[in-house]
């Protein structure tokens, strides 16, 4: 069975600490090039890989990030 | 009739806090209040009223026990004596920032340090002017018999729970000790949850949906919030101030010496004061029976009716500070004070009163 | 499939635990104080006990607790969480109760507090965020800092000599009869994250059962303290802090 995901982040509220990207098992996730309003390179979603699987918001300390599966 | 019984000081205070309906109580060892603990657990009170009572791993732990039972809401108390009570007053001042009922029981001994165990009045400044860091007051009340500390207990909580702040009951050696008839009032159940919520809104309960949390805290970074919170405590003191103070008198009306005494001190200078009327000598006594607040309004009168003022205290003179200044320079302020456990007698009141009056 | 078409309602599988309150953490970026939160939360939320449960907090980072999980809150002098909570649970017997303490204020100022709550085995959940360093006041040293560690109180770094050695609080309580879970986790991965929050809901499980005091060591970064970036302490951790702080259960009384 394979799946499907997006995330959705709450970028003025991410710190860009950068744990979700090395988490991410798809390269679906990296540090954005903008800063959010208290300076930090936040969190944005890249390219269509995700699978919903979590592992970025399980790990977010900030509870920022939403996911959304879908099984194709 | 209500039931008499003859018993310590401290076996009072415990019979008390289970007949007042207490909800915990939190201790550790020390002479001269032992018998505070040893009591309750002699009564099982868990069984009965299903009060709580827990030997605590150190007084440090105990008063912080008492502040977790008392967020709750609950009536909480633990006795010590002056170490131990040292021990205490990092949590007293926590309880007073978070604005927390409880009543603390310190039957002073001798110090400083390990001092001596036997009785002493050495804590006034400690307690009345301090008991931790920070801007803040107890409400002390001071026991001068084994009726009184049975008394106290309830009044203390009636106290504690009204301004939402820490009650000392500030008791020595002696009251906790001597035997002496007790008049046991009408029993009072513990508080039920529904009471709880009425009584202390703001306790933690666990947070039902609808209501905003309950948080217990003595914190905050911002010097402004805390400015603001500080003026709330003064409001508050001002208020306990203008309320609560509490005082007997003994043959003031027409004195024309006065003595100030509390606790078992007073009870020696009441007859010190009956000695000297003997001797055609107008003697009178005031008895501060609340510590903080203070009276220093009824003082003040008295100090312009007599000739001359003594604090006599089981210490190197601490509460004659605050009778000097109730006194206001309108008449001289003498002390007399035996240090280390040791006690005067009336005859060395007298004694005394006599060389600082200059009368034969 | 357009990712629009995937970010619907219905295809929701991960959010923020509704326990989380919208106040935005105080912590540092990576930090995992705020990880740790969001597993409690969750906890609480699944098992259906906001009402009943009350939390403690220490001093240290996570003094602020009470601003981010939406329970009562009692909020403790340093080192003396287990003191409140022993009589908040013996009064209030009915009530899920737990310590949250960072490893200054429960293995340095407030081990005779722990120890004494771990022998009388009250039934409470003590949950031990372990970095090895003070991080509110600075970086200093704490008495789980490992050997040759830098801190701001050890320079040079931890020298047993002049510093003594780390301290292994579980596995010391572990040797308490009073204690009936003991385990150490992490949250540095998606896996040791569901891990440690199994772990969190078994002990808040335990102290349902009355037997005795439940003990989730987290082994954890303080990047800033450390001086590293978050992910480069997730990597530190992993090769330093596991070899003196092994990851796994160390007593199940019920196994």
């Amino acid at each position: 069975m394979a799946f499907k995901g997006a995330i959705e982040i709450d970028t003025a509220h991410c710190k860009g600490c950068g744990v979700c990207v090395t988490n991410c098992p798809t390269g679906s996730i990296r540090l954005s090039g903008m800063v959010n309003s208290k300076g930090y390179n936040y969190a944005e979603m890249t390219g269509d890989a995700c699978i919903g699987c979590s592992a970025c918001a399980l790990v977010c300390p900030d509870s920022v990030i939403t996911v959304y599966r879908v099984k194709i | 009739m209500a039931e008499k019984i003859l018993m310590k000081g401290n076996e009072a205070i415990a019979i008390s806090a289970i007949r007042n309906g207490v909800d915990g109580y939190f201790g550790y060892p020390i002479t001269p209040q032992s018998e505070v603990m040893e009591t309750l657990m002699k009564e099982k009170p868990w069984e009965t009223t299903g009060m709580v009572v827990l030997q605590a791993e150190s007084e440090t732990s105990s008063i912080n026990m008492i502040y977790g039972g008392a967020s709750c809401g609950k009536k909480v108390m633990t006795s010590s004596s002056s170490p131990g009570v040292s021990l205490m007053c990092e949590g007293i001042s926590y309880m007073a920032g978070a604005e927390l009922p409880c009543v603390v029981v310190d039957v002073m001994r001798g110090g400083p340090g390990l001092g001596t165990i036997q009785p002493s009045q050495s804590d006034y400044d400690m307690i009345v002017k301090g008991g931790g860091h920070g801007d803040f007051h107890n409400i002390v009340i001071a026991p001068a018999s084994a009726q009184d500390m049975y008394d106290f207990v309830d009044w203390g909580f009636e106290l504690a729970f009204r301004y939402r702040n820490p009650v000392v009951i500030l008791s020595d050696g002696i009251i906790g000790q001597m035997m002496e008839k007790v008049e046991l009032h009408p029993a009072k159940p513990r508080r039920t949850a529904e009471e709880i919520l009425e009584a202390a809104p703001w306790a933690v309960t666990g947070k039902p949906a609808g209501r905003p949390r309950n948080i217990i805290t003595s914190l905050s970074l911002d010097s402004d919030i805390q400015e603001v919170f500080n003026q709330k405590l003064a409001r508050k003191y001002a208020e306990i101030e203008a309320r609560e103070v509490k005082y007997t008198e003994h043959l003031t009306d027409d004195a024309e010496y006065l003595f100030v005494a509390f606790g078992c001190s007073s009870r020696i200078c009441e007859a010190a004061v009956d000695e000297l009327r003997q001797s055609g000598i107008k003697a009178g006594l005031l008895r501060p029976v609340t510590l903080y607040p203070y009276p220093f309004g009824r003082i003040g009168e008295l100090a312009g009716q007599v000739k001359s003022i003594m604090s006599i205290e089981l210490n190197l003179g601490q509460m004659v500070t605050d009778v000097r200044l109730a006194a206001g320079g309108k008449c001289p302020v003498g002390f007399y004070g035996r240090q280390g456990g040791n006690i005067f007698t009336p005859e060395e009141i007298v004694e005394a009163f006599r060389k600082f009056n200059n009368l034969k | 499939m357009d990712i629009a078409d995937i970010k619907r309602p219905e295809n929701l599988v991960y959010r923020k635990p509704a326990l989380i309150t919208d106040n935005v953490m105080h912590y540092c970026p990576g930090c995992s104080h705020g990880t740790v939160h969001k597993l409690i939360a969750e906890v609480i939320e699944e098992m259906g006990i906001q009402d009943s449960t009350i939390g403690i907090s220490p001093v240290g980072c996570s003094v602020f607790a009470y601003n981010y999980i939406d329970i009562d809150w009692e909020e403790a002098a340093h080192g003396r969480a287990p003191a409140l909570a022993t009589a908040t649970k013996r009064l209030c017997p009915d009530k899920h109760v737990f310590t949250y303490q960072g490893d200054g204020d429960l293995a340095s100022i407030g081990t005779a507090e722990i120890i004494h709550a771990c022998s009388r085995g009250e039934n409470i959940v003590v949950i031990f965020i372990n970095n090895g360093i003070y991080g509110m006041t600075g970086g200093q040293m704490a008495p789980t800092t490992l050997i040759g560690m830098k801190t701001s109180t050890t320079p040079y770094g931890r020298d047993p000599k002049l510093n003594g050695f780390p301290m292994v609080i579980a596995d010391m309580i572990a040797h308490l009869d009073g204690t009936a879970y003991i385990t150490r986790q992490s949250v540095h991965t998606a896996a040791a994250v569901r891990k440690a929050k199994s772990a969190i809901r078994k002990a808040f499980e335990y102290s349902e059962k009355n037997i005795g005091l439940s003990f989730v060591e987290i082994v954890a970064t303080c990047n800033s303290g450390w001086k590293m970036s978050p992910v480069d302490a997730n990597a530190w951790m992993v090769e330093h802090m596991f070899r003196k702080y092994p990851i796994g259960d160390i007593k199940d009384v019920l196994k």
